[in-house]
C-alpha cells in the first residue's frame, strides 16, 4: 500500500488545503535572495514561511485521520504529480516580481475568504488552523495588495507590467472557487465550506484594488481548470522533481 | 601637527576602552578601515544567502526546510542590521552595494564555494557560522558603539544557526553509510576555507596592528583561529569524522590542536576574485538588483505622488 496517502473524506479535504500551501510556499521559496530589495527578501521568506508551516500543520492533521499511516513529510515529498491536488495558480512559475506579487495577490484575496468561513468549521481542529492561518493571510494580502498599488500606480514601465501579470495569471483565478463532491459534502458534515460562496467577495475585493491601482480587471473569459482532479500545469512536475529530490534519491532515511 | 580636541578624546576614549559613538571625533583612517569592515560584514551576509538558498527548495523535511528559510532570512536581517552601523559613519547602503557590484568591496571568501550537498547545509551552519561566532564574539568589544551592539544582536541569531548545522550534520552522522558519507565529503570541502575566514597569518596582515591600536580588532587572526580549532575538531570527532588534514595534532602540553599548512594560494586567487563562484555570487546579486530597479523606481515614484496628492489636500 502506498503510505503516501490519505483515504477519508475529510483527510483528502485537508490534503487539499495543504497542498494549496505547499506549492505556493515552494514557489515563493524559489524567489529567495532574487527580490528586488533585502526587505523584500525577508518579506517574500515569511510568506513562504507560513504557507509552508500551514501546509505541515493541516498533513500533520490529515495523517491522524482515518487509518491512514502516513505522515507530512510523505505527503510532500512521495505523491506524484497527479495526486496534488492544489490549484493551478499556485504552481505558476514567475518571471519577476510582478508575477510574484499578481499571483499572491489573487491566492491571499481568496484565502482571507476561504479561512475567514473555515475559521467556524465544524471541525475544531481544522477551524483552529484556519483562525491561525487567516490572521497570517490577512497580512499577506495586505502586503501584496500594497504592491499592486504601488507598481499599477508607480511608473508607465511599472504599470504596464503589473497589468500584464495580472493579465497573464487572471486565467488561474476561476478555479478557485470551483466546487465539487468533496466540497459538498463537507459542506453537508460541517467541516467544510463551498469555495463557490468566496466569487463575489472576492472579485469586489480584487476588484477595488485593481481599481486604485489604475488598473483594468480582465475579461477574458477562458478559465483553466484541473487542480483539484491533479490535471496539473507542465509546471508541477518540474517542481516536484526538484522539492522531492533528497527524499526520491535517498529514500526511507532520517534528517 | 597640533593635536585637537576631538582627537585626544578620541584616544582618551578608546585607552579607556569606552565605546566611539557617530557624533565623536575619529581619525579618518579610523572611519575609513570601519566602513571598509562593516560593510564587508553586512556584504558577507548578503551574499551568504545565496549557498544556502541554493538547498531551499531541496530540503529533504518540511521541517528543514522551514528552518533553512528562516535562516536565511536572520541573514538578510543582518545585512540590513550591518548596513545600517554602517550609515552611522556616513555612507549609504546603496553606495555600499554599488561598491560591492563594482567588486571593490568584499565578502567572505567563503560564499565562493559552491553547495553541492544536504550535508552542506549543516556544515555551513556549524562551520561557518560557527567560525563567525567566534569572530564576532571578539567584535563585541569593538570600539565602534553601533559595531559593537550589532554584534552582540547578531551573535545569539549565529548560535542558533551554529546549533542547527549541527544538529542536520548529527542526523547524517547517525544515518545510512550514504548519510556519513555525504557528511564526511562536506567536512572534507569546507575545513579548510573554514580556517581561511579568519584571514591571513598575523605576519601576513597588514591592517591588523593598526586595528588593534584602535580597539576595532580585539583579538588577532591567529588567536582566533587556534580558539576555533580548538573548539572545532573534538566536534568533529564526535560526529564520527576527521577533518582533511594529515598534520592535524594534539599538543599535551599546551593543549592546543595544531593544523597542517593552509593553501594560501587559493586564498588569495578567492580573495582576488578566482574562486570556485565569484562571478556566480556577484552576477546573482547584481542580476536581481538590476531586475528590482522597475520596483523600487515604481515605489518611489508612487510615495512621490501621495506626496503630491497630500500637499495639494493640505
Ligand atoms: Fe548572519
Ligand atoms: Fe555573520
Ligand atoms: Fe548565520
Amino acid at each position: 500500500m502506498n503510505t503516501a496517502t490519505v483515504t477519508t473524506p475529510l483527510a483528502r479535504y485537508v490534503v487539499r488545503l495543504a497542498d494549496d500551501n505547499l506549492i505556493l510556499g515552494q514557489r515563493l521559496a524559489e524567489y529567495i535572495s532574487e527580490a528586488p530589495e533585502l526587505e523584500e527578501d525577508l518579506a517574500i521568506g515569511n510568506l513562504s514561511l507560513d504557507h509552508i508551516g500551514v501546509a505541515m500543520h493541516l498533513y500533520e492533521y490529515a495523517a491522524t485521520l482515518g487509518d491512514s499511516s502516513t505522515t507530512a513529510d510523505k505527503l510532500s515529498f512521495l505523491r506524484t504529480e497527479r495526486e496534488f491536488t492544489n490549484v493551478l495558480l499556485v504552481e505558476q512559475p514567475h518571471a519577476g516580481f510582478g508575477d510574484v506579487i499578481a499571483r499572491q495577490f489573487f491566492f491571499s484575496a481568496y484565502q482571507t475568504l476561504l479561512w475567514e468561513a473555515l475559521a467556524s468549521s465544524a471541525d475544531t481542529i481544522l477551524a483552529g488552523i484556519s483562525a491561525k492561518a487567516l490572521k497570517e493571510s490577512t497580512y499577506h494580502l495586505r502586503h501584496a495588495a500594497s504592491w499592486v498599488v504601488r507598481l499599477g500606480d508607480g511608473t508607465d514601465e511599472s504599470h504596464d507590467r503589473m497589468q500584464a501579470a495580472i493579465d497573464s495569471l487572471w486565467r488561474f483565478t476561476g478555479e478557485l472557487f470551483e466546487s465539487d463532491d468533496l466540497c459538498a459534502e463537507m459542506v453537508i458534515s460541517g467541516a467544510g465550506t463551498d469555495p463557490a460562496a468566496l466569487q463575489v467577495p472576492w472579485d469586489t475585493k480584487v476588484a477595488a484594488v485593481l481599481r486604485e491601482a489604475t488598473l483594468t480587471r480582465p475579461t477574458d473569459p477562458y478559465q483553466a481548470t484541473g487542480g483539484r482532479t491533479g490535471m496539473h500545469t507542465e509546471h508541477l512536475g518540474y517542481m516536484l522533481a526538484e522539492m522531492q529530490w533528497m527524499q526520491r534519491t535517498y529514500p526511507d532515511m532520517e534528517w | 601637527m597640533q593635536t585637537t580636541a576631538g582627537e585626544v578624546a578620541f584616544h582618551e576614549l578608546i585607552d579607556a576602552d569606552e565605546k566611539i559613538e557617530p557624533r565623536d571625533w575619529m581619525p579618518d583612517g579610523y572611519r575609513k578601515t570601519l566602513i571598509r569592515q562593516i560593510a564587508q560584514h553586512a556584504h558577507s551576509e548578503v551574499i551568504g544567502m545565496q549557498p544556502e538558498a541554493n538547498w531551499i527548495t531541496r530540503a529533504p523535511t518540511l521541517q528543514r526546510k522551514m528552518t533553512l528559510i528562516a535562516k536565511v532570512q536572520d541573514e538578510a536581517g543582518h545585512g540590513l542590521y550591518l548596513y545600517s552601523a554602517a550609515e552611522t559613519l556616513g555612507i549609504s547602503r546603496d553606495e555600499m552595494q554599488q561598491l560591492l557590484h563594482e567588486g571593490k568591496q568584499k565578502y567572505s571568501s567563503i560564499f565562493n564555494y559552491p553547495t553541492l550537498s544536504w550535508a552542506d547545509m549543516g556544515t555551513i551552519g556549524w562551520l561557518v557560522d560557527g567560525a563567525a561566532i567566534v569572530n564576532q564574539i571578539a567584535l563585541q568589544r569593538t570600539s565602534y558603539g553601533p559595531y559593537a551592539r550589532a554584534m552582540v544582536k547578531i551573535c545569539k541569531e549565529e548560535s542558533f544557526h551554529a546549533r542547527q548545522g549541527y544538529s542536520i550534520l548529527l542526523a547524517l552522522s547517525r544515518g545510512t553509510d550514504e548519510q556519513r558519507a555525504m557528511l564526511q565529503d562536506s567536512i572534507n570541502r569546507w575545513w579548510w576555507p573554514a580556517l581561511m575566514m579568519f584571514g591571513p597569518h598575523d605576519s601576513d596582515s597588514a591592517n591588523t596592528p593598526q586595528s588593534i591600536e584602535w580597539k576595532i580588532k580585539r583579538v588577532t587572526n591567529d588567536e582566533l583561529r587556534q580558539l576555533y580549532i580548538d573548539q572545532t575538531v573534538p566536534q568533529a570527532h564526535y560526529l564520527g569524522c576527521t577533518v582533511p588534514d594529515p598534520d592535524l595534532d594534539f599538543d599535551v602540553e599546551t593543549g592546543h590542536w595544531s593544523i597542517g599548512a593552509i593553501n594560501w594560494d587559493e586564498f588569495w586567487d578567492t580573495v582576488k576574485g578566482n574562486g570556485r563562484l565569484n562571478r556566480e555570487r556577484i552576477t546573482h546579486k547584481v542580476k536581481a538588483w538590476d531586475d528590482g530597479a522597475w520596483v523600487r523606481d515604481a515605489a518611489t515614484a508612487y510615495a512621490h505622488k501621495q506626496q503630491t496628492k497630500l500637499e495639494k489636500t493640505a
